[in-house]
């Protein structure tokens, strides 16, 4: 029997079974509800009425308790499927730019708008690189009262970062960054792929999780905003740090990817982490995880937090960082014996090839190299070659992902999903993609006549001038390292839900733990509610790092410690300063509020979509259905596997006879659009009442407003919320936060172009128009995206 | 009138029928219609019945696929479906929770230091683990006073009821 993760059973439940053998077996005490059971009764002096009495509120207490559980795996499912279906959509949006790259002449606009980001190396050594990272020309006023760094970097240095992060709020000036990331970058150039490291008699070594947060809650509590904004994820890091002691030559750490994203002190975090490495190379290991990766940083906020907060020298920092990413490593193996890896393996992990590659040469793991020349007969040359989703758009559960797989897309069972297959054909495949180019073609008003057997343009990286089948399977072996899951079932099929990686079994964990001598593979990448889980028969483990990382109460982190005997122990913990104790359980109603709120959000950017959906169940046009046909649309539409017949009771408020009034439903949804205005930001200090901690409080100032005649687009916008502003942020090649009228149209262009939609150039004329462009004729991101970030009003219920 | 009768009675089995494969699924994980065995109480629980651990037990050996520790669906159904149309384990009214407490609460006091009630829920009924316990404590204990008020207790668990 599949070993079953312990979070997933009622706590109570599993220890009494283990405790079964030491439980007294009381008798006759249940109310004549089940047979009586006939064991010694030695506690005859205790009377009967207390014995019923204890029974009846063991029985009530665990029933509740019990639904609590449910509620909060519901809960969980909702974030988890969201943050999954977000990855995807990340994927699904890199995909159609390299569909743009690959059947695109040269010339196209729209193509230039974004080829930049796939230029992997220029045509640059390190040296220039080195003048052009370099901080000497950059001062540090009198007036900064922040860190000042000597390098080589010390342990006192490192520790003046801390206090100045965590305890002064401070921010490290821009020399000094970069000062740190360029010596950080110059020592992970000399690291090989796979750090071996050995742990003797006297040490333990440690090993940490996923740092980064995703906090998909959004809720405008006080509260949180004091847990949030200030803590972060920073909170966790020197957390471990405090319970577990800091770095050193005694001490030595793992660090399993993921430092980035969401949080406000993803960068802090880095400069601590790259600190530490700079003191103890020998002792620190920083493994790459699937978010050090400016590509998906772009839409998961690292790249929104460098500009935020260096307005000058952002762009080579995060230019440095992205080559820096480049250079982490890719695993650590412990005493030969222990595999750390950020996501996991797939049935054609070979280390020994992972050992061989040139990983800096893959900046961005999200797109494969260009390995073969694109040919639409039918041949699909090479096995590198990553075609786009075939078929017209179905939703999100549909995009091949970015792997190829070996076996064909039969699997009709993925873990508490319901996907569909794969199509097959070749054939099929290839009238589509003809059918697709041309409508792409179309609907992006791209007048130029498409050449079929074009060669690579000087605009792709002429490193890849040559390509090979090598290089596909190398960067198969980095996206699997990077991006997959375990899953109960044998065999390995690709991670259709995530969109990049495999899923694997037990069975593929046998044997690449066997081909390598291997007997653990510890790795990231996914939440869990303990901080930790054992699966394949606790030949793999999960650690995950990131307490609270949903919402607040969400789940709890942990790292390990692991002696000579490779035996991990595990530490817990919940970076969390509510101001009262919360169990796990208690915090379940926050979270799930914040979930649900997630989830009313989502089924308000599909609105259109449901009530298409409904309508079918509904020929005669009563306004209602029932409510079984309710959570079949609803799923068709969502696409999120969530379990909506459990969920029905807070989603829906008014059910007569089992029918909803659907129209209704969705008015009442309470989301309400922001007011169309565009505003800025202002950002105080102030201090919670609560519990007196600082926080930073964020109002908007209105200054202008504008009306938009076409709802639709207004309706795209929330629904392409993060794409949007994925696309902004690679067109703003600059890095200046701004972007003017023209590429603004553009962006419109190329998301109408991804979604396949029509989207009238006078709507977004007219859009364009009504906002306040500034006098130069630009528009800031972050107050547009601000502007269309949907409200809950039932959060001020 | 018969056939009405029986098409409404069928029809009320074919909710429960989807009630309970609703309550199954989200345990199903490799979706091949099986549930690990220690996931019986809490579905149970979820379809708003309210066993003693004997009586999941009880159930359990009715139903358990020969000792592997899964449940299939097939063995399931009929069986949680006899134990729904039977209200075999119905809920328990608030009163009667009242009462037991009542029975703990020998002076009539109102409520119960946390060291009473562990004595009695560890060591009587069916006893709770230390986890469980840990949990009731840590959840409903009033802080400043070190005491369990049952009655906003049990006030509060029942408004959380299924209706």
């Amino acid at each position: 029997m599949a070993v079953l993760h312990r979070r997933l059973l009622g706590r109570g439940v599993e220890t009494r079974m283990l405790r079964k053998g030491k439980q007294q077996k009381i008798m006759g005490c249940t109310m004549g509800k089940s047979r009586i059971q006939p064991n010694k009764c030695d506690r005859v002096s205790i009377s009967v009425p207390a014995i019923r009495a204890a029974l009846l509120i063991q029985r009530w207490y665990r029933q509740y308790v019990a639904r609590l559980e449910m509620r909060r795996r519901c809960t969980w499912n909702i974030f988890q499927s969201i943050e999954y279906a977000g990855e995807q959509d990340q994927i699904k949006l890199y995909h159609f730019f390299g569909f743009l790259m690959d059947h695109f002449t040269p010339a196209s606009s729209e193509r230039n708008l974004i080829s930049h980001i796939f230029r992997e190396n220029e045509v640059c050594h390190d040296a220039d690189w080195e003048r052009y990272f370099c901080y000497k020309d950059i001062e540090v006023p009198d007036s900064y009262c922040g860190p000042h760094l000597t390098f080589p970097m010390t342990f006192c240095g490192v520790s003046k970062l801390m206090e100045a992060f965590k305890l002064k709020q401070q921010q490290l000036h821009a020399r000094y960054v970069l000062q740190i990331l360029g010596e950080t970058w110059r020592l992970l150039r000399i690291l090989p792929n796979i750090n071996h490291v050995s742990v003797c008699h006297t040490k333990e070594i440690t090993i940490c999780g996923t740092l980064k947060r995703l906090f998909l809650g959004s809720s405008t509590d006080v509260l949180f905003y004091c847990l949030r904004d200030l803590h972060g994820q920073l909170e966790d890091l020197l957390l471990i740090f405090y319970k577990n002691g800091l770095p050193s030559c005694e001490k030595p750490y793992i660090f399993n990817g993921d430092f980035v994203d969401r949080g406000k002190n993803s960068l802090e975090i880095l400069l601590i982490l790259f600190g530490f490495l700079l003191v103890y190379p020998n002792e620190v290991h920083l493994n790459r995880g699937n978010h050090e990766d400016h590509i998906v940083n772009l839409r998961y906020g690292f790249t929104k937090e460098v500009l935020g907060k260096y307005r000058v020298h952002g762009k080579k920092i995060l230019k440095l960082l992205q080559k820096i990413f480049s250079w982490l490593p890719l695993a650590t193996v412990i005493n030969q014996k222990v595999l750390v890896v950020h996501g996991g393996i797939s049935d054609s992990t070979d280390l020994d090839m992972v050992a061989r590659i040139d990983r800096h040469r893959y900046v961005s793991v999200l797109r494969p190299p260009k390995v073969i020349r694109p040919t639409l007969n039918g041949n699909k040359a090479g096995s590198g070659r990553n075609e786009d989703a075939s078929g017209p758009a179905e939703g999100r559960r549909r995009v091949r992902s970015l792997t190829n797989t070996s076996v064909p897309g039969q699997r009709n069972n993925i873990p508490r999903r319901s996907l569909h297959n794969l199509p097959t054909s070749g054939a099929q495949l290839n009238c589509s993609v003809e059918d697709e180019l041309k409508k792409r073609r179309r609907l992006a008003g791209f007048d130029q006549t498409y050449r079929e057997m074009k060669t690579l343009d000087s605009d792709s990286d002429p490193e890849f001038g040559e390509p090979t089948e090598t290089q596909g399977h190398e960067w198969k072996q980095i996206v699997d390292l990077l991006w997959s899951d375990p899953t109960p079932q044998n065999g390995c099929f690709s991670n259709e839900v995530r969109g990049g990686g495999c899923y694997w079994g037990p069975d593929v964990t046998e044997e690449v733990l066997g081909k390598h001598n291997l007997q653990l593979l510890i790795r990231s990448h996914e939440c869990k509610q303990d901080g930790y889980e054992f699966c394949h028969n606790r030949r793999v483990l999960t650690i995950f790092s990131a307490s609270n990382y949903y919402e607040v109460g969400s789940n709890r982190g942990a790292y390990i410690r692991m002696g000579h005997d490779l035996v991990p122990h595990f530490i817990q913990y919940q970076a969390s300063r509510t101001c009262r104790e919360l169990t796990l359980r208690q915090s379940v109603g926050w979270t799930e509020r914040s979930a649900l709120r997630a989830l009313r959000q989502q089924l308000f950017v599909h609105k259109s979509d449901l009530i298409g959906a409904f309508q079918e169940f509904d020929p005669n046009n009563t306004g209602v259905i029932s409510l079984r046909h309710w959570a079949t649309a609803t799923e068709r539409v969502l696409k999120l596997g969530l379990p909506w017949r459990v969920l029905r009771p807070q989603l829906i408020n008014r059910a007569q006879h089992g029918m909803v009034d659907y129209q209704q439903w969705i008015r009442e949804l309470s989301i309400t659009e922001p007011k169309p205005e565009v505003s800025s930001l202002k950002t105080s200090s102030t201090r919670c009442s609560l519990c007196s901690h600082h926080y930073l409080k964020h109002e908007k100032v209105i200054s202008n407003s504008w009306q938009v005649s076409d709802t639709s687009i207004m309706e795209t916008m929330y629904k392409n919320h993060s794409n949007l502003e994925t696309i902004f942020r690679i067109i703003d090649t600059d890095h200046s936060g701004l972007i003017s009228f023209e590429e603004f149209r553009q962006t419109w262009k190329l998301l109408s172009s991804h979604l396949k939609m029509e989207i009238s150039d006078k709507a977004v004329t007219d859009l364009a128009q009504s906002m306040d462009f500034n006098k130069d004729g630009s528009i800031d991101i972050n107050e547009f995206m601000e502007a269309f970030r949907l409200v809950d009003l039932s959060t001020h219920a | 009138m018969a056939e009405d009768k029986e098409s409404a009675e069928n029809e009320n089995i074919l909710a429960i029928h989807r009630k309970i494969t609703a309550a199954f699924e989200p345990f199903d994980y490799e979706s091949k219609n099986t549930v690990d065995v220690r996931e019986i109480g809490t579905i149970m629980y979820s379809l708003d019945c309210f066993p003693t651990q004997a009586d999941i037990r009880e159930f359990i050996a009715e139903v358990e696929e020969n000792s592997s520790g899964t449940v299939h669906l097939d063995r399931f159904m009929p069986a949680m479906t006899k134990v729904l149309l039977e209200n075999k384990f119905p809920p328990i009214p608030r009163s009667k929770i009242f009462q037991a407490f009542k029975v703990l609460d020998k002076e009539q006091k109102g409520f119960v230091e946390p060291e009473e009630l562990t004595k009695f829920m560890m060591e009587e009924g069916e006893p709770f683990t230390q986890e469980e316990m840990d949990e009731m404590l840590t959840a409903h204990t009033n802080r400043k006073e070190n005491v369990i008020y049952y009655d906003k207790l049990i006030n509060k668990l029942t408004a959380d009821a299924p209706k």
